[in-house]
């Protein structure tokens, strides 16, 4: 998280360290662009090569990013309400042991019911539990409704072949 | 003029098959489910329903879209009448009076001029749509690559940096998808760009990943972030859902008028139907017999604001079907829908396959029609699935937004490019930049870099080309005036707060 996202409303006319992060990142990607282009052999010999459009969008990139650092310095970025940092990490872990399970090959119903336990645990649902339980059936009703009836191929894992 | 109407006559035949008729029909339920969801406006509800039409002919698959893309406009609205969380701007003017509506017990006569006013400016619209398409067209077959780079050229500008609160941030973020457009290999050449040595990366940004991720994931974990401040409220609809002699009365000329700006600014390749709906919505209560009844639930401001909305959906679907061009987050989504199935939309699309594009046209009469007949009876649904408890509704929300990606391509690297663009959609939502662009960007940035090395190869390197030909030139004209303007007015508003 920024290192002032507890602090609520910010008063105005002070500087805005997140966007001075945020200037900085569009920096660093039009960095990346020039670099990746400067990979490129140039082999065109009319008109643009494929090296030529990477330079056009850093620059433009360089120059969003000096409006970014000004509008951060003068403290002008629209004030942002206090955020609770614990369901977004939630919500990311979710996502980050759906990615493992599908890596693993542990199939479509668990990944996704270890997405769904997560985030409506982050959403103020205690009652992991029962969760579980709904998360599994609404699942492999999914499965079977777009793995049988639509024909898309989901991956299953040891779950799904028992069906 | 009556290439037109024998057109659509075909159109409407392919539409009308049973099969057709069905997949229409199943778009429009659908489309409705998804978009009554607090927090999916009509772009998610289309990039989340679009791997369910993977495996269908691009023709019902394009069917089933016209109906998803207005079901999710309907279905936005019932929403921001029912609990004030507009999915989108344009549903903003709508939650205003709308949800006073509703609080005050006249929630059905609100949803019923909404549901009216959508059908009477859509069906406005599409047939202005069947009229205005085939014109363009025969204007666009001239276009030279030079041109459509000029004319994406104005789409960029408007659609970032015009109409948001901060053009330094709209244009931030169209860089941005410009930037993720560049990932993968170059059309023309052949040569890897962007792809840091990860062999999924060649194929390009899948469009819908980059939507779902922005929209989907980003809303749930924006909201959630945020859960500590204001519950929303779920008004129940009491009292008769049918609009009375009165309502009916003070609704007409709202339609008509909203549709007249929302058709119109929707065709232009500017995009948004923010605007038409405020201009309907100022005009609305500028014109009315009961200035007093404003900000305390009108129906002048539900019915006007809502068919403009709707017309300009249409409208947006012109510039899409004739030049290929999205102006709207939606009709991004729309236009990879036809990608999909490798169609790129503009004058080719229209000689080559008119029973796809009429098909389609004419089914959006259809879908318009049949979610007058359903929506109204159904709406008693519709409010149950808005009070599904928000923990797993986000839930729900989340499988469904992964399951799209899964199916398409269940690889470790895509799901992590989704994930990386639900929290970069997460701190867009929160340091407020705007998400559409990217989108576009992503979409429109490969479309106008090969058109504008076309142009150069044709001109043998000339840059000149593009001043040369008196469309591209006019049109860069718009866009550097449209890019200039924002900054320029508020410099005027800044001498003007200093004077005061």
């Amino acid at each position: 998280m920024t290192p002032d996202a507890a602090s609520g409303k910010l008063p105005a006319r002070r500087v805005d360290r997140a966007g001075v992060v945020i200037a900085a990142a569009l920096a660093v990607l039009a960095a990346v662009l020039v670099w990746d282009a400067s990979q490129l052999p140039s082999t065109t010999m009319y008109g643009m090569g494929p090296e030529a459009m990477p330079i056009v969008i850093a620059i433009g990139l360089v120059i969003l990013a000096v409006g970014n650092l000004i509008d951060a310095l003068r403290g002008n970025l629209p004030p942002r309400e206090s955020v609770d940092p614990k369901p977004v990490w939630l919500i990311t872990a979710g996502l980050a042991l759906l990615i493992g399970i599908i890596g693993f090959g542990g199939g479509f119903v668990l990944a996704t019911s270890a997405l769904f336990v997560t985030t409506s645990a982050a959403f103020g649902r205690r009652a992991v539990l029962a969760d579980t339980v709904i998360a599994l059936l609404i699942t492999t009703l999914i499965y079977l409704a777009f793995d049988k009836l639509l024909t898309l191929s989901l991956p299953a894992g040891p779950l799904e072949r028992l069906l | 003029m009556m290439d037109t109407f024998a057109a659509l006559a075909h159109g409407m035949a392919v539409a009308m098959q049973p099969m057709n008729l069905l997949y229409a029909l199943i778009g429009v339920f659908l489309g409705t489910a998804v978009g009554v969801l607090p927090g999916i406006g009509p772009a998610l509800t289309v990039a989340l329903l679009l791997p369910v039409t993977y495996k269908l002919d691009p023709g019902g698959s394009l069917i089933m879209f016209a109906g998803i893309y207005y079901g999710g406009m309907y279905g936005g609205s019932t929403t921001a009448i029912l609990i004030n969380t507009p999915g989108e701007s344009a549903s903003m003017a709508t939650a205003l009076e709308g949800n006073k509506m509703a609080k005050a017990g006249r929630g059905g006569p609100a949803l019923a001029t909404s549901a009216i006013g959508s059908f009477v400016a859509g069906t406005i619209a599409t047939i202005g749509l069947a009229f205005l398409a085939p014109w363009l067209v025969d204007f666009a077959v001239r276009f030279g690559p030079e041109d459509y780079f000029a004319l994406m050229c104005v789409a960029f500008v408007t659609v970032s940096a015009t109409f948001g609160d901060s053009p330094v941030r709209g244009l931030t973020s169209l860089f941005i998808g410009l930037t993720l457009g560049l990932v993968g290999i170059d059309k023309l050449t052949g040569q890897a760009r962007l792809a840091i040595g990860i062999p999924e990366l060649l194929d390009g940004v899948e469009v819908t990943t980059l939507a779902v991720g922005l929209f989907a994931v980003g809303e749930a974990l924006f909201v959630a972030s945020r859960r500590h401040h204001a519950e929303e409220k779920l008004e129940p609809v009491r009292g008769s859902l049918w609009m009375t002699r009165e309502d009916w009365r003070r609704s007409w000329k709202p339609w008509l008028r909203g549709t007249l700006f929302g058709f119109p600014i929707g065709a232009l390749p500017a995009g948004g139907a923010e605007i038409p709906t405020f201009l309907s919505y100022s005009t609305e209560r500028r014109l009315t017999k009961h200035p007093e009844e404003f900000g305390k639930g009108a129906i002048e401001g539900v019915a006007g604001p809502e068919a403009a909305n709707n017309a300009s959906a249409a409208g947006t679907l012109v510039p899409l079907l004739t030049l290929g061009l999205p102006t709207s987050a939606t009709a991004a989504m729309m236009l990879a829908g036809f990608q999909q199935y490798g169609l790129n939309p503009g004058p080719l699309l229209f000689a080559e396959r008119p029973d796809l594009v009429w098909g389609l046209i004419a089914s959006l009469f259809i879908a318009n029609g049949m979610l007058l007949v359903l929506n109204l009876p159904l709406v008693g649904l519709w409010v149950r699935l808005l009070a599904i408890p928000q923990p797993w509704l986000y839930a729900g929300i989340l499988v469904f937004a992964t399951m799209g990606t899964i199916a398409a391509k269940p690889s470790v690297v895509e799901l992590s490019m989704l994930a990386a663009f639900g929290v970069m959609g997460f701190l867009m939502r929160r340091f407020d930049f705007p998400i559409a662009p990217v989108v576009i960007g992503l979409i429109l940035g490969p479309i106008a870099e090969s058109q504008l090395r076309r142009a150069l190869a044709i001109s043998l390197g000339d840059p000149m080309v593009l001043l040369q030909s008196p469309m591209s030139a006019t049109l860069l004209g718009i866009a550097l005036i449209a890019l200039a303007a924002p900054f320029v007015l508020r410099g005027l508003g800044r001498f003007k707060a200093n004077e005061d």
